[in-house]
């Protein structure tokens, strides 16, 4: 975790106070806690903290999990839901009325669901596996967590891609219709071009507002970086613990979140400027 | 006059020869809501003519222009563009807009392509027409409405003049019959009229079919086969530039012209 992985960013003093706020916060929590216990006999707060450190990031050895994971889950349920999502915001933007009230239904039906209950319904709905021509496909908790986890991403996508849409003049619509192209080329030639740089600031938006909300998987038993933690400190046994724990768990998160929140926010400035 | 069989719609009507009206507007009528803004207009267009259409803002010039491409439905007439009728469910709005040139009052110019990409987009996407050709094309109208070396430069880079002439150029590119001009200069600066004006006194002068929403009213006099006179929804006057400039009699005319002139 080291600040070069993230280069678009610059990264502001702000970033590093807060950081550092958070860094010694649980050394703070943790050693008044230590003095408390007054338990000379076991290791410090911080080298246990260090000493759970690689499985909370990277999971047990030879097994793929931890922040890694939460960070995998975050880029497959957000490509899936971007997918998703164009198609169904294209369907908002529709000239058929059926399809654009069905659009319009799921949309807001995803848009206004908590994502923890449609977690559990994803979880429940969806069979342990596939069986497709004879051969049985299972279906990990993970995937099927990924797969619940970008439903309310593609119908917040399909929302941005309908006003991003919408927020084009009325007049490029006129005069490519004009220039004989179809409404489909109209779209893919001259609109959505035109909609990619307003809509790249609130999508990386709800990409931050994902990953944040990935440790809600850890309902469905995968060894994300919240399951993780709650096992280092069930094997701890120690109620001085937990606060640091927690707050190394939320260092991590504040660490990768807030660049691409600086980020978006600078995209913002940026774009908004030039059109 | 009418082609009987629906089906050869596609390819035009193949009844209609150069000395028919290009365009035949008869008795269209149009409304927006309950705002009946065309109320039985019919005006023809010959081969080659330059027609011009003045009158009073909210007239229904605008719209009238917008008929002839199908970019607005009408409620009730007809609207033949080269004998094909345009009201009709069954129409290829596609092929008619291929022999309709547009160019608009906001350029409209697609601000993501250089200007030889605007030129070039809809004869490459459109009519599939090979990549060399069209570039050799392009190339050569960007000269004629003298933007040589403007080529590669986004919209947003042009000025308001130089952004209609590449719009004026994207039109020409599709090899059109006849070229709508909707009030092209009106969002202009005083200076950079003139340019444009130019450049469709040039098309005109080469034989190009003009249909011409303008209020320059001295452009009008001077390019016009024809002059139209709008207000409320019908025409209220017509004639050639010279009998209707000094001669008009109704008073609606007069009225307007006094006004602008």
């Amino acid at each position: 975790m080291t600040t070069g992985s993230v280069p678009a960013p610059r990264l502001t003093p702000r970033w590093f106070a807060t950081a550092a706020l958070l860094c010694c916060a649980a050394l703070a929590a943790g050693e008044a806690g230590a003095q408390l216990q007054a338990a000379g006999s076991r290791p410090g707060v911080l080298a246990t903290l260090w000493k759970w450190t690689p499985l909370v990031l990277f999971g047990p050895p030879r097994e793929f999990g931890g922040f890694a994971l939460n960070i995998a889950v975050s880029f497959l349920a957000m490509a899936i839901g971007t997918l998703a999502g164009l198609v169904l915001g294209l369907g908002l933007v529709s000239t058929l009325a059926p399809v654009r009230r069905l659009s319009w239904l799921v949309t807001q039906f995803f848009r206004n669901s908590p994502w923890l209950v449609l977690l559990f319904f994803v979880m429940l709905l969806t069979p342990f596996q596939l069986r497709i021509a004879g051969v049985a496909i299972p279906l990990p908790g993970w995937l099927k967590a990924t797969v619940g986890l970008s439903l309310p991403i593609m119908a917040n996508v399909a929302e941005i891609v309908r006003g991003a849409v919408n927020s084009i003049p009325t007049g490029q619509w006129e005069s490519a219709e004009s220039l004989a192209f179809s409404r489909l080329q109209t779209l893919w030639r001259i609109i959505l071009p035109q909609c990619v740089k307003r809509m790249i600031p609130p999508w990386m938006n709800w990409y931050a507002i994902l990953t944040m909300a990935t440790p809600l998987i850890s309902i469905v038993g995968v060894n994300d970086a919240m399951t993780l933690t709650q096992d280092a400190l069930a094997a701890e046994q120690r109620s001085e613990l937990l606060i640091p724990m927690y707050t190394l768990l939320l260092f991590f998160f504040f660490v990768y979140c807030y660049p691409i929140a600086r980020w978006t926010i600078q995209l913002e400035r940026r774009y908004a400027v030039r059109n | 006059m009418r082609s009987g069989t629906e089906g050869q719609a596609v390819s035009g009507s193949p009844t209609w020869t150069p000395d028919q009206p290009i365009v035949a507007l008869h008795d269209i009528h149009k409304s927006f809501g309950a705002v009946e803004v065309l109320k039985g207009v019919s005006l023809d267009v010959a081969k080659g003519e330059v027609v011009c259409i003045i009158g009073p803002s909210g007239s229904g010039k605008s719209t009238l222009l917008r008929c002839v491409n199908a970019l607005v439905p009408i409620n009730r007439g007809s609207i033949k563009v080269e004998g094909q009728e345009v009201h009709d469910p069954a129409l290829d709005k596609l092929a008619l807009r291929r022999k309709v040139g547009m160019v608009f009052q906001q350029y409209n110019l697609f601000p993501h392509k250089t200007a030889i990409d605007n030129v070039m987009m809809a004869p490459l996407l459109v009519l599939k027409r090979p990549r060399a050709e069209v570039e050799a094309q392009a190339r050569r109208l960007m000269s004629k409405v003298r933007l040589e070396g403007k080529e590669d430069a986004y919209p947003g880079e042009l000025s308001g003049g130089q952004q209609q002439r590449v719009a004026i150029a994207r039109s020409l590119a599709m090899n059109p019959d006849v070229m709508l001009f909707d009030e092209v200069t009106a969002a202009l600066d005083p200076e950079t009229v003139k340019e444009v004006l130019v450049t469709i006194r040039e098309l005109a002068e080469e034989g190009m079919t003009c249909m011409i929403v303008t209020h320059e009213m001295g452009f009008a006099r001077e390019i016009g086969d024809h002059i139209y006179f709008t207000d409320g929804g019908v025409i209220v006057e017509h004639g050639p530039p010279d009998a209707f400039f000094t001669q008009a009699s109704d008073p609606r005319t007069r009225a307007f012209l006094s006004q602008i002139l």
